[in-house]
């Protein structure tokens, strides 16, 4: 699966508040999360995002609540993947479940400014710079994974192994 | 080799000998919990797997605490939502206002999760059970539509860090004080992925309370979980509680841990975490001059009956100080009831506080105390990011009951010892 999109850079430690604040949290609609996805980190981020623009991030991002809120308002407004030095782990779980597709690559991310035209392939983790013709490498994602993937995400793959009985354990 | 807490648990439900830290696993959850922002998603999941039942009606709470009392009509439509799910699947462990508490304080008072257990949740807080000596987390609504159909989760074992905490605590520390250090030195992502283990002399003798609290912001260093292995004090507060039988289960003298961290905490004095950072604590003593406009005291960190008497203890024939809004807000029906019935109520009613029927609300902006720009609060709550209590320019400093009293009293960010 091959993307491509403009780059939006964020920092460090970017929260799930920042992503999806919880004052917006009485409702589940996508297109309603969508039109405040990222506001108390750029306000003008939902306004301004173009479909297939990648979000590329410092380290731990998606930080703080479990809200899966955050990956579908990201997903809503059209970003295409979300490139960060690394995830924090319910965001990371929440974007595979949900189909937002997402890269670790620290080196990318250390790279990438606002506004290059990247270009990304998901099934190799080649991402390249087109702005400045540069490559890097995103880490592959995890073999159980792909097959959660494989399946169309966690819905499906509970559809498919459902009826496993429960042993008392 | 032997294996710690965390993966004796995770082994156990995974029907393992043994399991090690990188593994895939699935596991029998044993408890799983939603509340009023994360179950609507959940419920909308299960259908569209075409689930007909849950796995089991008695192991899965709806606690509608975030939002609650309905705070506008699009909140009481998602409660709606929880309370007919959970009419129609039979759900034994719905609970309505009245009966409602914030769900990380109510399901260890009722005992419904307990030690030894995997506890699922669509919260992040979930890590709170940790401190009965539980392996449990936070998840997204998706995995726990999938927990709620199959009884079962996937998980990758968790490295263990061990936080050995040596010495004597000073006066006013407790464990909020111990885990916002801990935090401080290690940073929000400082055990990303990995389970904390909380051990050492001055954890032994912490009460349950405050070991709840600790394990509850194992999540704001970025861990899987918080835990705390169980002993006379956990047994104790099960005991008259558990609604089932439930296992102790403890880390080998051999157990593989990829970090041990000591502390001695005479060199620790109360902490505050400057926002928007939990890990940004520091010394309440070194701070200058910071004037307030609101404290909370309250929430699955410290809404618990020892964080009231605290409270209580520092505003006893003291009051508010004028321009500060002080709101205090048991986590549960029964910490309020007992909160009442010790005279904690005439004492804060006394101070000029106001008192809350329990919810989470301001702690995530959601109602009950959002900040207007410029304001500032003092908030026993566990998250300080930008616009987590209100207005993107609002800021909001992590700390201990007695830290949060002391400062309203005084109208600034304050040391008990000031008092």
């Amino acid at each position: 699966m091959k993307l491509s999109g403009k780059a939006w850079k964020f920092g460090a430690d970017i929260d799930t508040d920042a992503i999806i604040p919880a004052r917006y949290l009485n409702t589940s609609d996508p297109e309603e999360l969508a039109k405040h996805c990222m506001e108390d980190a750029d306000p003008e981020f939902a306004q301004r995002v173009s479909a297939g623009d990648i979000i590329v991030a410092e380290r731990n991002f998606g930080c703080g609540s479990s809200r899966e809120h955050a990956p579908i308002a990201i997903k809503a407004a059209g970003v295409g993947c979300v490139i960060a030095a690394s995830f924090a782990r319910i965001f990371y779980r929440n974007a595979f479940n949900m189909g937002l597709p997402i890269l670790e690559s620290p080196e990318a991310s250390a790279d990438i400014v606002t506004g290059e035209h990247l270009e990304l392939d998901l099934s190799t983790g080649v991402i390249v710079n087109k702005s400045r013709n540069l490559t890097y490498q995103a880490q592959p994602v995890p073999p159980f994974m792909q097959e959660l993937l494989a399946t169309g995400g966690l819905i499906p793959y509970v559809m498919k192994t459902r009826g496993n009985p429960k042993t008392e354990g | 080799m032997g294996m710690t807490i965390s993966e004796k648990i995770l082994a156990a439900h995974a029907g393992s000998e043994k399991v090690e830290p990188g593994e895939l696993i699935e596991v029998e959850v044993d408890f799983s919990l939603a509340n009023d922002i994360t179950a609507p998603i959940a419920i909308e999941r299960f259908r569209q797997a075409g689930a007909k039942e849950v796995y089991d009606a008695g192991r899965i709470a709806f606690v509608p605490d975030h939002f609650v009392p309905n705070k506008d009509i699009e909140s009481a439509l998602q409660c709606q939502l929880l309370r007919e799910f959970a009419v129609e699947h039979k759900l034994t462990n719905f609970f309505e206002v009245g009966r409602m508490g914030i769900e990380h304080a109510l399901l260890p008072e009722q005992g419904l999760v307990l030690p030894g257990d995997v506890v699922v949740g669509a919260d992040s807080h979930t890590c709170t059970y940790g401190g009965l000596g539980a392996f449990a987390t936070g998840v997204g609504s998706t995995d726990l539509a999938a927990v709620m159909i199959t009884g079962r989760i996937w998980f990758r074992v968790p490295a263990s860090i061990k936080f050995v905490y040596q010495g004597n605590l000073q006066p006013w520390v407790t464990g909020k004080d111990l885990i916002l250090y801990t935090i401080g030195q290690i940073g929000v992502d400082g055990a990303r992925y990995r389970a904390m283990e909380f051990t050492g002399p001055v954890i032994a003798q912490l009460s349950m309370d405050q070991r709840l609290t600790m394990a509850n912001m194992a999540i704001e260093a970025g861990a899987k979980n918080g835990i705390i292995a169980p002993d006379e004090i956990t047994r104790v507060y099960v005991d008259e509680r558990a609604q089932r039988s439930y296992r102790f289960y403890e880390s080998d003298s051999d157990a593989h841990y990829e970090q041990v961290i000591t502390y001695d905490v005479n060199e620790i004095e109360p902490q505050v975490a400057l926002p928007p950072s939990p890990a940004n604590s520091r010394p309440v003593s070194s701070l200058d001059e910071i004037p307030i406009h609101q404290v909370v005291i309250g929430s699955c960190t410290n809404g618990r009956l020892e964080d009231l008497r605290l409270a209580a203890e520092l505003l006893t024939g003291r009051r508010v100080a004028p321009g500060v809004r002080c709101l205090i807000i048991p986590a549960t029906q029964a910490i309020y009831r007992q909160a009442m019935d010790e005279g904690l109520f005439a004492i804060f009613l006394e101070a000029e506080a106001a008192i809350s029927t329990p919810t989470c609300g301001p702690c995530l902006g959601g109602h009950m105390g959002i900040l207007a720009p410029g304001e500032r609060a003092v908030a026993t709550t566990n998250r300080n990011f930008v616009g987590r209590m209100g207005h993107p320019e609002s800021e909001v400093y992590l700390a201990s009951p007695a830290v949060a009293a002391a400062s309203a009293v005084l109208g600034r960010i304050a040391s008990p010892e000031e008092l």
